[in-house]
């Protein structure tokens, strides 16, 4: 996973889109802006980080999980 | 064989949909989809820790902010491993001094090489040749080149390529033989007479009815 570290730990690129949900930002467009990264890394990244369980996805919108907010 | 004659047959062609793919990079896992509303150039090379790549790797990071503002991403591909390109890119960072911003695709299954049509068997059956697809915004071929293994790519004709391009879909019109931008465009020939008698009434600098330009 290029976001999320074998240790389980999320990358600087992790931790910044993490940041990003934790402000609030849904929507991979929003947090790509925030995150200052490129929107494709952003869309690969959003789907590391749902399936390591740190957000959830409801169509194209994104949200931080308890499990994601502990590790900021 | 028989697979590599099965894979031309669908090669893709400009204005196709760009052959759909999910591979694993410097950057980890892409798919085509994470590129919808970029415009892409997917780039394949012979193979890492070789001096022509080399070049064109440092080349191709010193025109990535010229094609960041153009709304361009940048995929490089190649039939080695991503242990090997970590390594490669590493190496050029630490001797020539050159970072390599954008992801390589590590394409050991030959997968996208084959679906693209990046491996051409009489230049090399095991490497691929220097291709470049530029594919837009909504995921279509609208561009395709191909250099031999020998010879290095020229930037300022993919970035030319690019303007070209985004200037042809914005303003409807067509660029002349060594375009820049700021030089005058082609007006589409009309396509009735009526239209051709038109034309020379418009202001434009034809000369002739199907020969017409004009500036942006």
């Amino acid at each position: 996973m290029a976001c999320i570290s074998p240790d389980g730990k999320p990358t600087e690129s992790g931790t910044k889109m993490l940041l990003a949900l934790q402000k609030g930002m849904r929507f991979a467009e929003d947090i790509a802006k925030d995150a200052g990264l490129p929107l494709f890394r952003v869309r690969s990244g959003l789907r590391d980080i749902v399936v390591a369980g740190l957000a959830e996805r409801k169509g194209e919108d994104y949200k931080l999980t308890t499990k994601g907010a502990e590790l900021l | 064989m028989e697979e590599l004659r099965e894979q031309e047959a669908r090669l893709p062609r400009l204005g196709d949909p760009a052959p759909d793919f999910e591979v694993i990079t410097t950057h980890g896992t892409i798919r085509l989809e994470d590129y919808k509303g970029s415009w892409l150039i997917l780039f394949s090379h012979p193979a890492d820790f070789t001096p022509v790549c080399t070049t064109e790797f440092m080349a191709f990071a010193n025109i990535y902010g010229d094609l960041q503002k153009r709304g361009v991403e940048l995929l490089g591909l190649s039939i080695d491993s991503v242990n090997s390109h970590i390594a490669w890119v590493r190496n050029v960072e630490e001797k020539m001094g050159v970072k390599i911003p954008f992801p390589i695709i590590a394409d050991l299954s030959k997968e996208v090489a084959l679906r693209y049509g990046m491996i051409h068997p009489g230049q090399s059956k095991t490497e691929t040749v220097r291709c470049v697809f530029v594919i837009d915004p909504n995921q279509i071929v609208r561009a395709i080149i191909y250099y031999p293994l020998t010879t290095g790519r020229n930037m300022d004709e993919i970035v030319r390529l690019i303007d070209a391009l985004q200037v042809t879909d914005e303003h409807k019109v067509a660029t002349p033989a060594n375009w820049r931008p700021g030089d005058p465009v082609i007006v589409p020939p009309p396509n009735t007479q009526e239209m051709a008698e038109e034309r020379l009434k418009q202001g434009y600098d034809c000369n002739d009815w199907y020969f017409c330009l004009k500036k942006l």
